[in-house]
């Protein structure tokens, strides 16, 4: 990629700077600034409708797949602006991956739903062996190491998701982007997942959305909290910001606004 | 005891209601057996009909041209021929047309409006009888591509399906305007089924990212693949039972010849012809025919079957 703007502060390996994201003429989020650090579990909470899945989806452009969706201000990777017209959307998919709400296998082997995704970057080593190993990280080895020709879609929900996980980490993204990807699943599958999550950050960033208190108290270093407020110039319903943003601890324990105490004591959202 | 008998009666349901359900349970099986009835009495009624050409010719009937009611000789194999080689090849062009005319409407290359009336159009395309697109083939198409043919037969004169000089009544003529016929078949039903492959499966795929021809190629189309081919079969069918407008164009004429540049001839087209002067064994020849076209569109439709199991993604 091309580089356009040296970030000096290190591992930061992502920052919003003065983000702003509208659906047509609808502003969903707006003036975000924030900076994601490199080998860091951060999760984005915050109110139903307040603009984490636009701030995630942004940050990889998944955003541009939806055709009014329009996005101002820079999102720095590692120093270049993803935005940049120089830049192939594509590249940065590859490189920042991204996990589902939903579980979405491809219709394929489970073996091939991994194959897929690392032959068309050009993976050139050992499948199998690649296969394996991404399996393993995602924990779900040893529950289909025996049935890697049965289609992804035998598998149970929270294996799926882990399916999911898995094929993202084949394709060695260097962040990957989580939204709730344990909201379709059971107590059991979610642990499993938090524990792939501990698993993964050695060798990676994440970031996560959840609704899911506990678990960003488990899992995540720092907390970003979105609000969403009635904007006195928006003549179109609430307006996500980003209300607070700091260590897990801290938002948890001694929160800055007296919203995010709000929010995580669970008068709202 | 009581309290048990409650469950026999539901006091919102009466059994006025329950008789109405059982009145139409068995009027739905009536209607639906007659389905099967009709069905079975058409390839019955075909069969015995046909049995007397079947017995006098038997497969021989398949591969001799000979067709003279004076001598009593019949063979189909000209009409055989035409029916399968009109049906595949326009299948053939149809196909990638069909299927990238779905795909460019299903995609945002262009704004919504655009691709909306380019679908509305392919639609009303099969809204024209096809005896008025057998006269447009005639006055517009035929003298559209007449030296286009002339350049075929000059340039590939030495491949056999290019081998006469082109007539004004040709089966190449009958594969274009059953394109033109298939068309909004093929179209409509891909859109169809590309419309339906969950969009979770896209983002899937962008979500590692495939770029857009990989997407569309190896997980939408796949995924469509069970509907798609569902289309190309309703496609077939029609090609190889269209009527009217082949009829109008193709030549009609049972000399056999490879070449598509020379008059040609269907069983529909043949069947069309004949049977208001047929009389006796020619009858049954043309039963035996219309037996055989039975027969072909079957074995294609289990093979395409066969195909879409292979194929297709499942979600
Ligand atoms: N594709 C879209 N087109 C138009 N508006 C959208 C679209 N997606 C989201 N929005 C709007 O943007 C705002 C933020 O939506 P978003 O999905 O980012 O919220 P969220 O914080 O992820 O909510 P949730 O917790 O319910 O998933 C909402 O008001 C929503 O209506
Ligand atoms: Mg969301």
């Amino acid at each position: 990629m091309i580089k356009t703007n040296k970030k000096t502060q290190k591992n930061i390996i992502l920052s919003l700077e003065n983000v702003s994201i509208s659906y047509g003429t609808f502003e969903a989020v707006r003036n975000v600034f924030c900076n994601f650090k490199k080998g860091n579990i951060t999760s984005l909470i915050g109110p139903s409708g307040c603009g984490k899945s636009t701030v995630l989806r942004s940050l990889n452009r998944m955003n541009d797949l939806i055709p009014n969706c329009s996005l101002k201000g820079t999102v720095l990777f590692d120093g270049t602006n993803i935005y940049d017209k120089r830049v192939d959307p594509i590249e940065v998919r590859r490189r920042i991956g991204m996990v589902f709400q939903q579980p979405n296998p491809f219709p394929k082997s489970i073996y091939e739903n991994i194959a897929f995704g690392a032959r068309i970057n050009g993976f050139a080593g050992d499948m199998d062996e690649l296969v394996e190993s991404s399996l393993r990280k995602a924990a779900l080895w040893d529950e289909c190491k025996d049935k890697l020709n049965d289609s992804g879609y035998s598998l149970s929900g929270g294996q799926q998701q882990r399916l999911c996980i898995a094929r993202t980490i084949a394709i060695e993204p260097e962040i990957i982007l989580m939204d709730e990807p344990c909201s379709a699943l059971d107590p059991i599958s979610t642990l499993k997942i938090e524990e792939t999550m501990h698993e993964l950050k050695k060798n990676y960033t994440i970031i996560i959305v959840t609704h899911n208190m506990q678990q960003a108290l488990r899992v995540s270093d720092m907390t970003a909290f979105f609000n969403a407020i009635e904007y006195e110039d928006g003549d179109s319903g609430k307006v996500g910001y980003l209300a607070e943003f700091s260590s897990t601890k801290k938002i948890f324990n001694s929160p800055k606004e007296k919203t995010t105490q709000e929010y995580i004591s669970g008068k709202f959202g | 005891m009581e309290e048990k008998l409650t469950l026999f009666k539901n006091r919102k349901r009466f059994g006025i209601e329950k008789n109405i359900d059982i009145i139409f349970k068995n009027t739905a099986l009536v209607l639906s057996s007659f389905v099967a009835i009709i069905l079975l009495g058409i390839i019955l009624v075909v069969f015995f009909q046909s049995f007397e050409s079947f017995s006098r010719y038997g497969l021989k009937f398949l591969v001799t041209s000979e067709w003279n009611p004076v001598k009593d000789e019949y063979g189909a194999f000209t009409a055989i021929y035409g029916t399968l080689v009109t049906s595949f090849l326009s299948l053939l062009i149809t196909i990638p047309l069909g299927v990238g005319t779905a795909i460019f409407i299903t995609e945002d290359f262009v704004p919504k409006v655009v691709r909306e009336i380019i679908g509305s159009f392919v639609e009303l395309l099969a809204a024209i009888p096809s005896v008025v697109l057998g006269l447009w083939a005639i006055f517009v198409m035929e003298p559209f591509f007449r030296a286009f043919f002339v350049f075929l037969h000059n340039f590939f004169g030495w491949i056999p399906l290019f081998s006469t000089e082109p007539t004004s009544r040709n089966s190449l003529l009958a594969i274009l305007i059953l394109v033109v016929m298939l068309l909004p078949i093929v179209t409509s039903i891909a859109r169809d089924s590309l419309n339906q492959v969950p969009k979770k499966l896209r983002n899937a795929a962008y979500g590692i990212g495939a770029s857009r021809w990989k997407t569309i190629f190896s997980v939408i189309l796949p995924a469509a693949l069970s509907g798609i081919m569902a289309g190309v079969l309703l496609a077939l069918g029609r090609a190889m039972g269209e009527t009217m407008a082949v009829t109008m164009i193709i030549g009609n004429s049972n000399a056999f010849s490879w070449s598509l540049l020379s008059p040609g001839y269907t069983i529909s087209s043949m069947l069309a012809n004949q049977f208001g002067e047929a009389d006796g064994s020619q009858v049954s020849s043309l039963f035996y025919a219309a037996f055989v076209l039975m027969i072909l569109s079957l074995v294609v439709n289990i093979f395409a079957q066969w195909l879409v199991k292979k194929f297709s993604l499942k979600y």
